[in-house]
């Protein structure tokens, strides 16, 4: 506390031998983390052989969470973008895929990766509309354009209106491999957009954002492009979220305007990442095991667990800003995706 | 108890960062006293300090013999302390009568009406339903003062009030801050023109990296002594 | 053209309750930069309370007001100086999460103790009542009293803010809450008291919803997303500014129902977009 360090001089040394601190961005947990990363991928690849197959729907549903919820955090934690309408576009994913899979009759499975990119494309005229309202009243401009797509879609009888269309371009694969191709679909998407969260963030894009976020004066006068920086996270986020969209489709078979445009998506996602820690990479996922364990044990109190979730997303807003992982973070100095730089004494000065 | 404010012993910190280390300050009824200091020597913070901006230990700040530190700024008003802020920080969608106004919302009793404020400065008279930041910038100052005087305290706390003005325009401003303290008005002013702090104070302090480097009476005090304690060397 | 100028008289008319829900929603966000995304849901939360002093204590409507306009300035007051004073900060963050924390809550108790289904208040007839303007044309009474309820309510608005010591306040704080805190003015308690002025007006907007149409415990969200775009297209200027807002929404919503019974609302929705492209600060901007 209070001990003034001259750190131009350790940032210049660096970590060679001279200075009293060291600059360092690996962990030891960080080195468990991706060892458990490579034995739980190799597990998982192997489940559709030996596991149940409602394991495997359990698995892929909480695998779009996974993704869901580590973009939103993207968007909302380290952008500072909150937004209550990224249902926009895991209905864009999903119709999309009843676009390419029915219509275009493209491999539904190689379609999922599409569906993002098409998530993307139309989030670039959306942002522009969005990125118009200050503040606050950007996740409520979110919520709206969510609503003008799922009316749009319910009022286009192609796309089966509003009682909506059923993925029949599945119809010749078995079941089995289906369930199995989808599972390992989902089971990479979850890892992947854990690894391009965690790769943004460590690029020079990750300081940026954390810059815009700390001040976007300073950040403007330091020749950081804010606008693009914004809007780059924005398509980034909207692109996983389509792809989850595809994904949670891809396994339910059944798409409606208000299943997927439908506000009910957000205290989900929203919950997940305060709840379990805002601004981290683990929160989220922290966050979407709680939440899928939580919710297949309280599936039978539905008003009354909706409620608690409410109540519990605004005390750990109030009192425990970082959420549940942070907490444990810093209990126990856990940092299991070391994306920041830490200055850290050195263990024999 | 002589001293209407005294500070015992003073810290204060910005989150972790400690910029205040010990202030020992008073100021007696009646009396101008001076704060100097370069940028970042704490000057400011030593007023968030008083007003309740930023928090301190209750014993550390004592006004009429009360402890107040830490106290909220809005009590702090109440109490008898007025602040005319750095930048002046007229409300912008005020016109200049209602900034004057929104000075009274304490309604503490005393001799200051809008008339006597009108008197001091007639040309604010003239432009009391402009916005407050239509007029030039002696003029906003001369609001601000204003505003702070129509709370009616019994301290005056005068922060930068030179800062970006033309020098006619701060004599202007000072002529009429000592035709204010005639009237029997407490002040402290934090000046950042030594010459200007040492002629309307009585008593001066200089503060250098969170410490008092010196005070004194202003008349007293010498040019080399000054220049020392302001830069150190 | 009969049926054109009648679709705009209605879209004027319900553009009054739409005003009514904007102007809270308008002044929280004027005067603390909060964005309250449990609006809605408070709306359709007086509409019940509303509804249990009609069917419980028997009152009529227009009394009930004024038993649920009291409660609801206590909530809203309650509301800040309880939990959202603590969410203020510059990171939108927090109160947008505690927001729509409140909103999920307050949804899902409504439809714990009071089940899905649609209710209304009985108006005693009101609701069928109306005046014949020409021949072919009529204003029903009822939405002419809820208009002329949101235009006395905007005048009051506009006069507190412009002429008492509370108004002065209230745009102070919203100007720079740490120059109005040295003037003597509790930032928390002011805050609270514009929230229990945005609370207290649902208490009448949501009786008059009831009234109007039917509610049930899901249908705040939609109530919020009206009241966001009056506020937006009527822009952060005045009260006017949002009523004017509210009635355009009015309007647009329903020449677009004319059209085509499935487009009503998503025409409002466009012209919500058109704004923001074109008029990004709407009809009456801010003017500093």
């Amino acid at each position: 506390m209070n001990t003034v360090v001259d750190l131009s001089n350790d940032f210049a040394v660096g970590s060679t031998q001279g200075g009293k601190y060291v600059v360092e961005r690996s962990t030891r947990a960080g080195i468990a983390t991706m060892v458990f990363f490579a034995v739980s991928l190799g597990f998982s690849v192997s489940m559709p052989f030996w596991a149940d197959a409602s394991y495997l729907r359990w698995l892929s549903e909480l695998a779009c969470y996974f993704v869901m919820a580590q973009m939103w955090n993207l968007l909302g934690g380290y952008g500072g973008l909150v937004s209550i309408g990224q249902q926009a576009y895991i209905g864009i994913g999903g119709y999309a895929l009843i676009v390419l899979a029915n219509m275009a009759g493209i491999n539904p499975f190689f379609a999922v990766l599409l569906c993002g990119v098409v998530a993307a494309l139309i989030a670039m005229p959306i942002s522009q509309v969005v990125f118009r309202l200050p503040g606050g009243a950007f996740a409520i401009g979110t919520w709206a354009v969510a609503e003008i797509l799922r009316l749009l879609v319910a009022n286009t009888t192609e796309l089966g209106g509003g009682s909506g269309a059923s993925l029949v371009a599945l119809k010749g694969f078995d079941r089995s491999a289906r369930e199995a191709i989808t599972f390992w679909i989902s089971i990479s998407a979850s890892y992947g957009s854990v690894l391009l969260v965690y790769f943004l963030l460590r690029s020079r894009f990750g300081l940026a954002l954390t810059a815009i976020r700390d001040s976007e004066v300073a950040s403007q006068s330091q020749g950081i492009d804010v606008k693009r920086t914004k809007f780059l996270v924005y398509a980034i986020s909207a692109f996983g979220f389509g792809v989850a969209g595809a994904l949670y489709f891809l396994g339910a078979l059944r798409i409606s305007p208000d299943a997927a445009f439908g506000v009910s998506w957000s205290p989900l996602i929203i919950f997940m990442v305060i709840i379990g820690g805002v601004g981290t990479i683990e929160g989220p996922l922290f966050g979407a095991v709680l939440f899928f364990v939580l919710s297949k044990i309280f599936e039978d109190y539905g008003t009354w667990y909706l409620t608690a979730l409410g109540l519990l997303a605004i005390v750990v807003t109030i009192w425990f800003p970082k959420g549940v992982w942070g907490y444990i973070a810093n209990r126990f100095d856990l940092h299991l995706f070391p994306v920041q730089r830490r200055l850290r004494l050195r263990d024999n000065s | 108890m002589s001293q209407l404010l005294s500070t015992h012993g003073l810290k204060a910190w910005y989150g972790d960062f400690q910029a205040l280390f010990g202030i020992d300050f008073e100021i007696r009824p009646q009396e101008i006293v001076a704060i100097i200091g370069a940028n970042g020597a704490g000057k400011s913070t030593f007023l968030k300090a008083i007003t309740g901006v930023l928090s301190a230990d209750a014993e550390s700040v004592r006004f009429k013999g009360q402890p107040i530190g830490g106290r909220r700024p809005h009590r702090v008003v109440a109490d008898g302390i007025a602040m005319v802020p750095e930048g002046r920080r007229l409300f912008p969608s005020l016109s200049v009568e209602e900034n004057l106004r929104m000075g009274a919302y304490t309604k503490r009793p005393g001799p200051w009406t809008l008339e006597k404020i009108y008197g001091l400065f007639p040309v604010l008279k003239e432009k009391r339903k402009a916005p407050g930041t239509a007029l030039s910038g002696g003029q906003q100052q001369m609001v601000a003062i204003g505003r702070a005087l129509m709370s009616n305290p019994e301290l005056l706390i005068c922060d930068e009030i030179s800062l970006g003005l033309a020098p006619a325009v701060i004599k202007e401003i000072y002529v009429a801050l000592a035709e204010i303290a005639r009237n029997g008005l407490t002040a402290i002013v934090v000046e950042q023109d030594v010459y200007t702090a040492q002629r309307v104070s009585q008593r001066l302090y200089c503060f250098q990296e969170g410490r008092v480097s010196l005070r004194g009476n202003s008349s007293d005090l010498t040019h080399e002594q000054i220049s020392h304690a302001y830069f150190g060397v | 053209m009969t049926v054109w100028i009648d679709a705009i008289i209605q879209g004027v008319l319900v553009g009054g309750l739409y005003a009514l829900f904007a102007m809270g929603l308008s002044l929280m966000f004027g005067i603390m930069r909060l964005v309250n995304v449990a609006h809605g849901d408070v709306v359709i939360l007086m509409s019940f309370i509303g509804l249990m002093a009609v069917e419980k204590l028997g009152l009529q409507p227009f009394t009930a007001m004024a038993v649920v306009v009291p409660v609801a300035l206590c909530i809203g007051y309650a509301l800040q100086r309880g939990i959202l004073n603590f969410t203020i900060s510059k990171d939108p963050l927090p109160s947008l999460i505690v927001t729509f924390g409140i909103s999920i809550v307050i949804q899902n108790l409504l439809l714990e103790f009071f089940s899905a289904d649609t209710r209304a208040i009985n108006s005693g007839g009101l609701e069928s009542q109306s005046i014949a303007i020409s021949d072919n044309l009529a204003a029903g009474v009822l939405p002419l009293i809820v208009f002329g309820s949101a235009v006395l309510l905007t005048i009051g608005l506009q006069w507190l803010f412009g002429n008492t010591s509370m108004g002065r306040a209230f745009r102070a704080t919203s100007d720079d809450h740490g120059a109005a805190a040295l003037m003597g003015i509790n930032n928390a308690h002011i805050y609270a008291l514009a929230t229990a002025i945005a609370i207290g007006i649902l208490g009448i907007a949501g009786i008059f919803h009831g009234m109007r149409t039917t509610f049930a415990p899901t249908d705040g969200p939609a109530q919020l997303i009206y009241a966001f775009e009056a506020v937006i297209i009527g822009g952060l200027g005045s009260f006017w500014g949002t009523l004017a807002g509210g009635v355009l929404l009015g309007i647009a919503q329903s020449i677009g129902a004319r059209l085509d019974p499935g487009w009503g609302v998503l025409v409002g929705h466009v012209m919500f977009v058109a704004v923001l492209l074109f008029k990004p600060n709407g009809f009456f901007p801010k003017t500093r």
